[in-house]
Order: structure tokens, then sequence, then C-alpha cells
């Protein structure tokens, strides 16, 4: 169809009105993120020994990222739950818009404001201490893998939303997923002081090899690997984007058949 | 013409457990007014949701203009407007960012929906408010501009679930007026509604549901009918009441029935009957409190009709239904 583009905008560009017309939403959304990355500086920084110059936060920053973009999940789902029991979903299947408008286009609103996000939060941690020591390109594409990790994260956010449709329930679930998963990697700690099942699974876990990548990317070695010799650890890059590859060929489709057949 | 036709439609939740929709059948001819009426939980807001497209019937066909919206639903909902239970529009924004924005979404281009937008927020009244966020309006505010979303591109059939549930009384009358104009305009409108009032006062045709199924379908007046003629109705001081009942028993001579102080008949005479009586009276030197023929209401039609009376009703009016449950 040929209106396809401008449906998708239209919807998109609804989130960042909304942003607009309520200024705090925009606080809100930023204020969480850069509240971590103070606290675990200062809170973890002091006593976490790490080989790495410049000190703790250099391995902090990348963990950060990556846990922030993967909160895109519960936040797309807590959108969409509330728009679907606001009835807003309704009337949008009630147009004559193409059919994977709607959705599309509120992955791209939360896209967009991950950009923002991830820039406040580069600024926040310029100021306790965190520099990157790799050229610009490698930076920029750091940025760019956070930016599409969120992404294809934001289409599981869909499936969540319409499958559990209440919204508050859509918030716990979505926790219930992101911090268990952002905290059974090597994010924040190393691996190596869990247990063998769980450094199993942190290792392949996406936020680890999310991490490892942009560590990488930022000019770090990525110390907090459990076995160095594993598949994931040493090609983070290559598995990241198998998994983002991965959700996104599963869960676009998915969330888009499921939209189309969901009602209240 | 029928704009609107449903034939045998059946829904069913959890598995067949319950059944929403029973064989549910109704039509509503083009640019007239269909009032669907029925208790919570009758099946009105199913119905609507399968006429516009945003749910399939188990079995049943439904057509709007002609086209079946199983079948065709994006010819459909071209066609159609849908305003629902609550206001589906987007609280944060301003009344003014909704409408622009689904002009959008039916794809007018950007000054047509900013026209149009301006058009409706005023035909509507909520020019004033038009760059406020919808968070900060009242209840029939949101209702009407709901009502304004759903008529971007002149819809060929409207459809309205319960336009007034949850509104103040004034909300109510003014959102009856804002639909009484859109009908003097000639739109083909279904709507739903628990109020009996509401059904009266809009519809051209009503059509009682009750647990998935029409059980009756006519005029307002017909339905009436159906149910019995005119009662005279006489409230007088309670040491009058004796010999008021002996008055009214020379003009009616079905049953008389006496709440309290309030007497009332059947009688078959109309306002001959209301003169009559009034003469027996003034020579009786009784004062009546009140005295007037009433048709029977909306509300003995559904208890009638049903053998329970439309929810609100029970508690707000128990003697309406004593009386109705002589039929």
């Amino acid at each position: 169809m040929k209106y396809v583009i401008s449906d998708v905008m239209t919807i998109t560009k609804r989130q960042l009105l909304q942003l607009a017309r309520i200024p705090e939403l925009l606080v809100f959304s930023t204020i969480q993120p850069v509240m971590f990355v103070l606290l675990f500086r200062f809170v973890f920084g002091g006593s976490i020994e790490t080989g790495q110059p410049g000190g703790y936060v250099q391995l902090l920053m990348p963990g950060i990222f990556v846990q922030t973009v993967a909160f895109t999940l519960a936040a797309t789902a807590v959108g969409l739950a509330e728009d679907m029991k606001k009835g807003l979903i309704d009337r949008f299947r009630s147009l004559p818009i193409s059919r994977g408008a709607v959705v599309i286009g509120r992955t791209f609103g939360d896209a967009l404001l991950n950009i923002l996000v991830l820039t406040v939060m580069a600024t926040a941690g310029y100021a306790v201490g965190w520099r990157p020591t790799s050229g610009s390109l490698s930076i920029f594409l750091a940025f760019l893998f956070l930016f599409m990790f969120g992404y294809a994260l934001s289409w599981i956010g869909i499936y969540v939303g319409l499958a559990v449709k209440e919204a508050r329930t859509v918030q716990s679930v979505g926790f219930l997923v992101t911090f268990p998963l952002t905290f059974l990697s090597n994010a924040f700690a190393p691996t190596t002081g869990m247990p063998k099942a769980l450094q199993y699974f942190a290792e392949w876990n996406p936020v680890s090899t999310m991490v490892a990548a942009c560590r990488e990317l930022f000019g770090l070695k990525n110390e907090f690997g459990a076995t160095a010799s594993s598949w994931p650890s040493q090609h983070p890059l290559e598995t990241s984007l198998l998994y983002m590859f991965l959700l996104m060929v599963v869960f676009i489709p998915l969330s888009i058949r499921k939209y189309k057949n969901t009602s209240n | 013409m029928k704009s609107v036709i449903a034939e045998n439609l059946v829904k069913t939740y959890r598995n067949g457990e319950v059944k929403a929709l029973d064989n549910l059948s109704l039509d509503v001819e083009e640019g007239t007014v269909l009032g669907v009426l029925g208790p919570n939980g009758a099946g009105k807001t199913t119905t609507v949701r399968i006429l516009a497209t945003l749910l399939k019937p188990d079995s049943g066909i439904a057509t709007v203009a002609g086209i079946d919206v199983a079948k065709h639903p994006d010819k459909v909902r071209e066609l159609i407007g849908l305003s629902g239970q609550y206001a589906a529009v987007d609280e944060t924004l301003t009344g003014w960012d909704n409408l622009v924005m689904f002009g959008r979404l039916y794809h007018l281009g950007k000054s047509a929906s900013i026209k149009r937008a301006d058009e409706l927020l005023e035909r509507f009244s909520l020019t004033d408010s038009a760059r406020r966020p919808i968070k900060t309006y009242s209840g029939g505010m949101r209702r009407r501009l709901d009502l304004a979303a759903s008529l971007i591109v002149q819809p060929k059939v409207l459809f309205l679930d319960e336009p007034t549930t949850g509104l103040d009384p004034r909300g109510r009358q003014e959102m009856w007026g804002v639909i009484q104009e859109l009908v003097k305009g000639g739109v083909t409108l279904l709507l739903t509604t628990q109020y009996l009032e509401e059904a009266d006062q809009l519809a051209d045709e009503i059509a009682v549901i009750d647990h998935g199924k029409v059980i009756a379908r006519g005029t307002s007046d017909a339905l009436k009918k159906q149910v019995g003629g005119e009662r005279l109705e006489i409230t007088v001081d309670n040491t009058d009441i004796h010999k008021t009942q002996e008055i009214v028993s020379r003009i009616s001579s079905n049953a008389i029935h006496t709440d309290v102080r309030t007497i009332s008949a059947p009688v078959s005479t109309g306002s001959l009957a209301l003169m009559e009586a009034l003469r027996a009276l003034d020579e009786a030197k009784i004062h009546p409190l009140d005295i007037a023929l009433k048709r029977p209401s909306l509300d003995d039609v559904f208890l009638s009709l049903t053998g329970h009376v439309a929810e609100e009703e029970v508690i707000a009016q128990p003697v309406k239904k004593k009386r109705g449950g002589k039929k």
C-alpha cells in the first residue's frame, strides 16, 4: 500500500508529540539510566578492582548502555498495552491504514527515544570519567549496535504488550525478564564468581555478548568474560548480530500477525 | 437499501462457554438510526465490534454498504466511523493534535487534515480547548472529540457504542444534541445504549437485545404498543385515595393499581379519559397533586420482553419494576 510510510510516520510522530506536550515524560525516561550510571559508578566503582586504565567506569558504561536499551522491551510493551486499554488501538484498527503501521510506528518512536536516552547517558558517563579510547568510527558503531539491539527487543515488547494486555502486568513481566537478563551477564561484575550453570548462561546471554561487543568497540579488553575460550566470548560482535537478526526474523512477523488478530 | 446487515451472528468466548452472540440478526436502512438497546453483557459491544471489522464472528455474515466485513475489512474501514464506549483518543495530546493525526491516518493531506480538524473542533464547540491535552477535558468534551474523530471523512455508516455511558446529565444532553444534528444530516447510524430514554430520543427504530439475541424490533411507538396502551395516573393526598379510586373505576373497566398515593389504570379513550377524570375530581373537590396520561415507558417494554429490567433501573426505580410486572 502506498500509504504505509506515511502511516508509520504519523504514528511515530504521535510519540514524539507526546514528549513535546508533556516534557516531564522526557525527564522520567532519562532520569533512571542516569541514576544507574551515578549509583554504579560511585557505589561499586570504588570497590571493584579492574586492570583497566580509567577504572570500573570504563567497563560499567557499556553494561549500563546495554541494560538501558534492554528496558526498551518493557517500554514498548507498556506503551502498547496502555493504548489497547484506552481503546486507541481499536480506533486505529478501525481506520483504513496498513496493517503493520501501528506497531512499526511504535517501534520507531521507541527507537528514536533511545537515541536521546543514549545521548544523555553518554554525557552523564563522560561527566563521571568514562573515556572510550577507540576511534570515532568504532564508537559510532557501538552506538549503532546498541540502537539496533534496543530496536530488536522492541519487537518482543510488541508481542508481550499484545499478549498480556494489562499495562501493570506488562510492566512487571518486562522487569521480570529484563532484570535477571541484565544481571546474569558480564554487565556489572565478572561472571567468574557465578556458579557454573549461571556462568554458562551468562556467556550465551545476549546481554553479555552485547556488552562484550560494545567494550571491544569502545577500545577495552573484555575482562568480565568467564572463559575467554567459549565461542560467544571470542566472537561477541558476530554473536550479537546473530541474536538481533534472529529476534527480528522471529518477532517482527509474529508481532504483526498478533496485532492483526488481537482484540480486547 | 440496507446499509448494515447482520445475519445470524454467533460469537462465543472461552471455547464456547460464554455465548456473546446467539444468532443475532439485524439491519439498518440507509439514512436511518437503529438503536440497539440492551443491558450490560447483552452483546451490544460485540455486535458493533464485528460490524466495525474489529472482531470476526464464529459464524454468520455481516455487511456494511453491501461489503462483507469479514472478507473485505479494508474496504469497510474506508466507509465507517466508530466511536466507542471510552474516548479512544490519545490523552497526552491536544484535541487538535488528535484530529490532525486521525486526518493523516485517513490519508488526507497535511493541510486538509488541519482544515478538517479546525472545522470539527468548531462544530463540536471545542475550539477553545483545542490546544489543551485531552487529559484536561471533561467527560462530555472527550466524547465529543471522540465522535469528531470518527467523522473526519464523512462516514457512510456511523457506529456509536454507548455514546453517553458515564456522562453526567448535562454531558448527556449535549451529546444528544450533537447526535441529533448528525442525524439531521442524514447519516446512517447504529447506536447502542443501555438507556431506554436515549434510544427513544435518538433512534428511528429500536432493536432490543438480550443474551446475544434480538428479542424485539420496531419503532419506539410500536414497541410501546406491544406492551399495552395508555395509563391514567393520578397522585392525590392520602385522604382522597379512596374517592379517587372510585372515580377511576368509573372511567376504566380494567384493574386499578394503587401505589402509595398514585392510582393508575389502563384507559382506551386517551385524552377523553383524562378530561373525564379531571371533571369528576373537580366535582368531588379533590385537587390532584399530579395527573397524567402515560404511555408505557421503554422500561415497561424491556421488562415485558425480557422478564427483567435493564440493570440500572432496578435500583433507581423499583416502582416501575412492580408495575410492569403485571403485564
